[in-house]
């Protein structure tokens, strides 16, 4: 479903990326760790045709993101959710108006369908009765769940997750995982989930994959990937394991 | 030497990129407003923003820079003994020049600096690559609303502003100063034509396009020209209103001594 080629990327003179190559079959999430600042975020952008690359390509169910153009681009992006790191969701609309926004105009459907389907989508993430709140006033754990919702509101066949936990405490951040696991039972999208938290998510995701100086240094299933003996993938899961604890 | 030089040409070519992403910026945001839809409620929105809730300031500016052109008017022509055409001087000032310009500034200074802010905060929280990630095209949602909402209010508010000062010179001239209504007035109507008139509105018309494409551009490129955080947002809006006040002055220049 997702395929990264040979992707190279440099910001500033500084390589980013030196020829990262991944596979993601259809329903199956992969969850992508590495050390802060490492370029984890830049290769989701990659992937959702926000930052073209500047050599080798992502190729989305066959087609090339990086060349994509107007309504080809647009098609992609349909299909596509994301969730940022910090929900980015729109400050001067309120949690419904917010799930509404990309019904309201990417389709055809009746006011009433609308909130039919927002008000479902708000409750399967457990948001019933903030509808009205601003974003403002609501905590971090709602604001990532209100963005989550918004995101999988169109059935997207592909999710990006940038560090959906990261700044929750543990108890909402479990419950932010356990709500993307649920999610990902019901609607079997294809997902990159990039994380710190390696522990927490190696439950509910099918591979692991570690980026480490510009390429992808480790990669496995979460049982392989956490009985690895690569030392930076040890160094890593310690690091990982004291920031949890 | 040579370090200098080459640091003195990576300026320069910065300059002339940013200079040319900045007319790309406009370019696309003129194309955008061809191509339906418009989102009609934002552009409410912007209208209400720019232009009515301008209104006041516009009409306090207007009275007193009206009010003080009655002063300095009145005392100037009477040492010739012309404090007859004092009306012609007031309206032509404000027609021609001060209207488009004051208005035009105090636009930027209240509508400007907030656009600015707004999608910069939008650029820095990610809520325009949201928007980008839903498919949707930031420049009809951001962009396009200001530019068309601050074209049509800027006129209407330098209307305003003319109007409002024309009377305040009058209250001073007339009603202070000692010159007759008839004369202040009816001067006024032999010397002050409709080109006048017109060259004030296209100096508004295009005034609300520099606004707008500023304010928008300094916006949309936070965190990317003006550096991260709260920080690249105050820059944007301070380079937003800066700017857009000294184009401002700069256009009023060459369409006044070029175009008319």
């Amino acid at each position: 479903m997702i395929q990264i080629e040979n992707l190279h990327k440099s910001f500033d003179g500084k390589d980013v990326f030196r020829g990262i190559s991944l596979d993601i079959p259809k329903g199956l999430i992969l969850a992508l760790i590495g050390r802060s600042g490492c370029g984890k975020s830049v290769l989701l952008k990659h992937v959702a045709g926000l930052i073209k690359p500047e050599k080798g390509r992502v190729v989305v169910d066959g087609r090339e993101m990086g060349t994509a153009r107007g309504k080809a681009l647009t098609a992609l992006r349909d299909r596509l959710g994301f969730l940022f790191q910090g929900g980015a969701l729109f400050d001067s609309m309120n949690v419904f108006e917010n799930v509404a926004f990309p019904l309201r105009e990417k389709t055809r459907l009746s006011h009433n369908l609308i909130q039919a389907r927002v008000l479902k989508e708000l409750e399967n993430v457990g948001l019933s009765g903030s509808e009205y709140k601003y974003p403002s006033q609501i905590s971090g754990g709602m604001v990532k769940r209100a963005a989550l919702a918004r995101s999988l509101v169109g059935d997207p066949e592909i999710m990006l997750f940038d560090e959906p936990t990261t700044g929750l405490d543990p108890v909402t951040g479990q419950s932010i995982i356990e709500l993307i696991d649920s999610c990902h039972q019901r609607l079997r999208f294809t997902g990159i989930m990039v994380t710190h938290e390696i522990g927490r998510v190696s439950p509910i995701v099918d591979r692991i994959a570690m980026l480490h100086e510009g390429v992808i240094w480790a990669e496995g299933t979460p049982s392989r990937f956490l009985s690895s003996e690569d030392p930076v993938v040890r160094a890593f899961l310690g690091d990982a394991v004291k920031e949890m604890t | 030497m040579f370090e200098i030089i080459q640091r003195f040409g990576a300026a320069t070519i910065e300059y002339i990129r940013r200079m040319g992403v900045m007319g790309l910026f406009l370019f696309k945001a003129v194309l955008f407003m061809g191509i339906p839809p418009l989102k009609f409620v934002r552009f409410l929105k912007q209208i209400r923003f720019i232009g009515m809730q301008s209104v006041v300031v516009i009409l306090l500016t207007g009275a007193f820079s009206g009010m003080v052109l009655g002063f300095q008017g009145f005392y100037s022509l009477s040492r010739f003994g012309s404090d007859a055409f004092l009306g012609p001087m007031v309206g032509l000032a404000l027609i021609k020049e001060l209207g488009p310009v004051i208005s035009a500034l105090m636009v930027t200074g209240r509508a400007g600096s907030a656009i600015a802010a707004e999608i910069g905060i939008m650029r820095m929280s990610e809520q325009i690559d949201a928007l980008e990630l839903m498919g949707l095209n930031p420049y009809r949602y951001l962009v396009v609303p200001n530019l068309l909402a601050a074209m049509i209010s800027l006129p209407l508010l330098t209307a305003i502003f003319d109007v409002v000062g024309i009377f305040g010179g009058y209250l001073i001239g007339g009603k202070l100063l000692g010159v007759g209504a008839g004369t202040y007035f009816g001067e006024m109507a032999s010397y002050v034509e409709m080109s006048d008139v017109m060259e004030g509105i296209y100096k508004s018309f295009s005034f609300g396009v520099i606004i707008a494409w500023v304010s928008c551009f300094k916006g949309y490129y936070a965190g990317i020209f003006t550096g991260f955080g709260s920080e690249g947002v105050s820059r944007a809006t301070t380079q937003a209103v800066v700017l857009s006040s000294v184009l401002i002055l700069v256009w009023d220049y060459f369409m006044t001594s070029i175009l008319f």
